[in-house]
């Protein structure tokens, strides 16, 4: 009943291709984003803006920009975190370096400087795939990762190439408040996530698709590979550097390089698994479970042992966080390797019966 | 010119070390097409355990025994409850699947053992040997040379075990093709439980090895790290790959640490230790973009 879709006609083409095609979705939609940006900074505390909200948008753009390259167009990436240090590296130096350079500006050029490394390090895809190309991204995690340890003018000649960022204002308005930055990030992810939905839709997200589910195929009926998949490449290590420049900016305010190490990678990865492969909604709620989950389970574990007399640590919580994210990536993908996103394809269908099952 | 072989040399020798952690790997790709990330955890947990019994009074030669028990369980778990729910998925979602074991083993062993560095007593002597060190002036560690000859008997026995009996053949026959081996008769499920304890016992020769060498501790995980552009290197699927890439990388990257960062601090100034980290991965990269199977790889037909 909730989803009854009788008696919306599509008059138009224009109707027909829109991004959500189903009335209750646009309504949905458009309810979620007031309440992100008008209902949440009036309830939320600056707790939950620096150490939730702000982490969860972030580490969704950039899954969102890892599920571009794995989700769409098939060519695994163990490398997310390196692109994502490229970007943050990037519009520090674009700032430092450039003067009066508006700061949207060098995230956005943080972007594209993150995608020309990415086309890079993507270019050995054009002869190899599967877990070759996996092991290729692994170089460029290692390479960039002492890159920026190693030059100093990376870094602005700082130790072990620790970096803190310049203050954010954007048309002499300063964004230092917690609230501030959760609407700045919220805006760039918002209109980052429209992008990529409907680049999704588009002919270049078609022939991601193809590649990804028959390269041979794809290219005996006339999409270029090579084109496809450094396109896959350089918008996925886009979105991973814009990601990368907001959590340097937004979130922590100075990083270092070690930061941004193959474990981050390879939560991106877990996220995007979780969350969904080839779902924008997908890389939301993974980036959203993989974050709430271990601090659901520090909040939990050490009670419920001390209240059954076992002698935890903090170390054993840790130990357990670990076990729990390797089960839960081998449980989703045994039971719904289609992650979360397909758990709300499921509800959606229920709610369209309801409240009759059949 | 003498600096030079002793760094090849040593370099050649550590480059055994990697075969062997890149041997795990070939196994278990061989046999049944997984690549298993887990082998670097699986390296960890062998020698973790083994540190472990002997922490509670086990002697040496029994807590190897012990630790091989173990190996040989959590490989049949695996296939139990991992893989053979994922028959027909394709070989990447395996392969996640691999990357969530690995952080599995990662967080059981040291909740199990403790996650304290422990030293692990093989009584081979780190120190180097007096012939060489008086006839050529070449420094060559004793525990060097024996770990190597461990590895290489290793290897040579694997070698036999895959060509010439009734198990390894079948083995060949599995990697194959599934259906045609499960056709004749060959039962799939005993066979890849032998896989996964072969690849366990040389995961625990493997943390042996490394562990005495720089003590039992978490960063044995990384082994995986080291042996995989050698697999890259030698071929997902050759046992020889696994032994000559070993080789190259393991030279290679000590030749390059030593002689590049001077090279590089003329160039740019500052200090570019490091080069290890990153030096075999680009090098596997580049020898990619000329042979993408690797150096003794099966070459792949694709058909649509």
């Amino acid at each position: 009943m909730l989803y009854r879709e009788a008696g919306q006609f599509k008059a138009s083409f224009a109707e027909d291709m829109q991004i959500f095609p189903i009335r209750q979705d646009r309504i949905a939609m458009v309810l979620l984003l007031a309440f992100a940006f008008l209902g949440v900074p009036l309830f939320a505390s600056e707790y939950w803006f620096s150490a939730i909200l702000i982490p969860f948008l972030i580490f969704a753009l950039a899954s969102l920009g890892l599920n571009i390259l794995t989700g769409y167009c098939g060519q695994l990436s163990l490398g997310t975190a390196a692109f994502m240090a490229v970007g943050a590296y990037a519009a520090y130096n674009f700032q430092l370096r450039v003067e009066g350079i508006p700061i949207l500006v060098s995230f956005a050029l943080a972007g594209f400087t993150a995608a020309a490394v990415g086309v890079l390090f993507g270019l050995p895809s054009l002869r190899i795939k599967g877990f070759y190309l996996a092991v290729a991204t692994l170089a460029a995690q290692f390479f960039i990762v002492w890159c920026l340890t190693k030059f100093p003018w990376l870094s602005n000649n700082s130790s072990s190439g620790v970096i803190s960022t310049q203050k954010i204002r954007i048309l002499g308005i300063a964004f230092d408040s917690p609230a501030a930055k959760y609407l700045l990030v919220l805006t760039i992810v918002t209109l980052m996530a429209l992008a990529a939905k409907n680049l999704a839709r588009s002919t270049t997200g078609r022939a991601w698709m193809a590649v990804r589910d028959m390269d041979v195929a794809a290219q005996v009926i006339g999409i270029p590979l090579m084109h496809t998949k450094l396109t896959a490449f350089a918008v996925s290590s886009f979105y991973c550097g814009v990601a990368g420049a907001l959590y340097a900016f937004c979130y922590l305010g100075s990083v270092e390089p070690d930061g941004f190490s193959l474990d981050l990678s390879f939560r991106i990865l877990f996220m995007v698994i979780i969350g969904g492969v080839g779902t924008v909604l997908g890389s939301f709620l993974g980036a959203a479970f993989i974050l709430l989950l271990p601090i659901l389970l520090d909040t939990t574990l050490l009670p419920t042992a001390h209240a059954l007399g076992l002698p935890f640590s903090n170390a054993t919580v840790s130990h357990i966080q670990t076990m729990v994210f390797g089960a839960l990536i081998m449980f989703f993908l045994i039971v719904e390797p289609h992650g979360l996103a397909r758990l709300w394809q499921i509800t959606k269908e229920k709610l369209r019966l309801w409240p009759f099952p059949h | 010119m003498q600096f030079f072989f002793e760094a090849l040399i040593g370099g050649l020798l550590s480059g055994v070390m990697y075969s062997l952690v890149a041997l795990g790997f070939v196994l278990i790709f061989k046999a049944s097409g997984v690549f298993n990330f887990a082998q670097g955890a699986m390296v960890f947990f062998a020698a973790l355990t083994v540190v472990g019994f002997i922490g509670k009074g086990v002697p040496l030669p029994l807590a190897i025994v012990l630790a091989f028990g173990a190996m040989v369980l959590l490989g049949l778990a695996t296939e139990r409850f991992v893989l053979r729910k994922l028959v027909g998925q394709p070989p990447i979602s395996l392969f996640m699947a691999t990357i969530g074991l690995a952080f599995f083993i990662e967080g059981l062993a040291p909740m199990l053992w403790g996650s304290e560095v422990r030293p692990i007593e093989l009584g081979i002597q780190d120190e180097p040997i007096p012939w060489l060190l008086e006839r050529f002036d070449i420094v060559v560690s004793r525990f060097d040379l024996v770990a190597s000859g461990i590895a290489a008997a290793l290897v040579a026995v694997l070698a036999i075990f895959f060509q010439k009996t009734r198990i390894g053949r079948a083995l060949r026959a599995v990697a194959d093709d599934h259906q045609a081996a499960l056709s004749i008769g060959i039962p799939l499920e005993r066979i890849w439980a032998i896989v996964w304890a072969v690849a366990g016992f040389v995961a625990l020769v493997a943390g042996l090895l490394w562990g005495s060498r720089n003590g039992v501790q978490f960063a044995l995980t990384f082994t995986a790290l080291k042996a995989l552009p050698v697999l890259v290197l030698g071929g997902f699927d050759s046992v020889a790959g696994a032994i000559v890439g070993g080789l190259i990388i393991g030279a290679s990257e000590k030749l390059a640490e030593i002689y590049l960062p001077p090279l590089m601090q003329a160039g740019f100034g500052g200090n570019f230790g490091g080069i290890e980290g990153w030096f075999p991965y680009v090098l596997a990269l580049l020898f990619l973009l000329v042979r993408p199977e690797g150096l003794f790889g099966e070459k792949h037909i694709d058909r649509v």
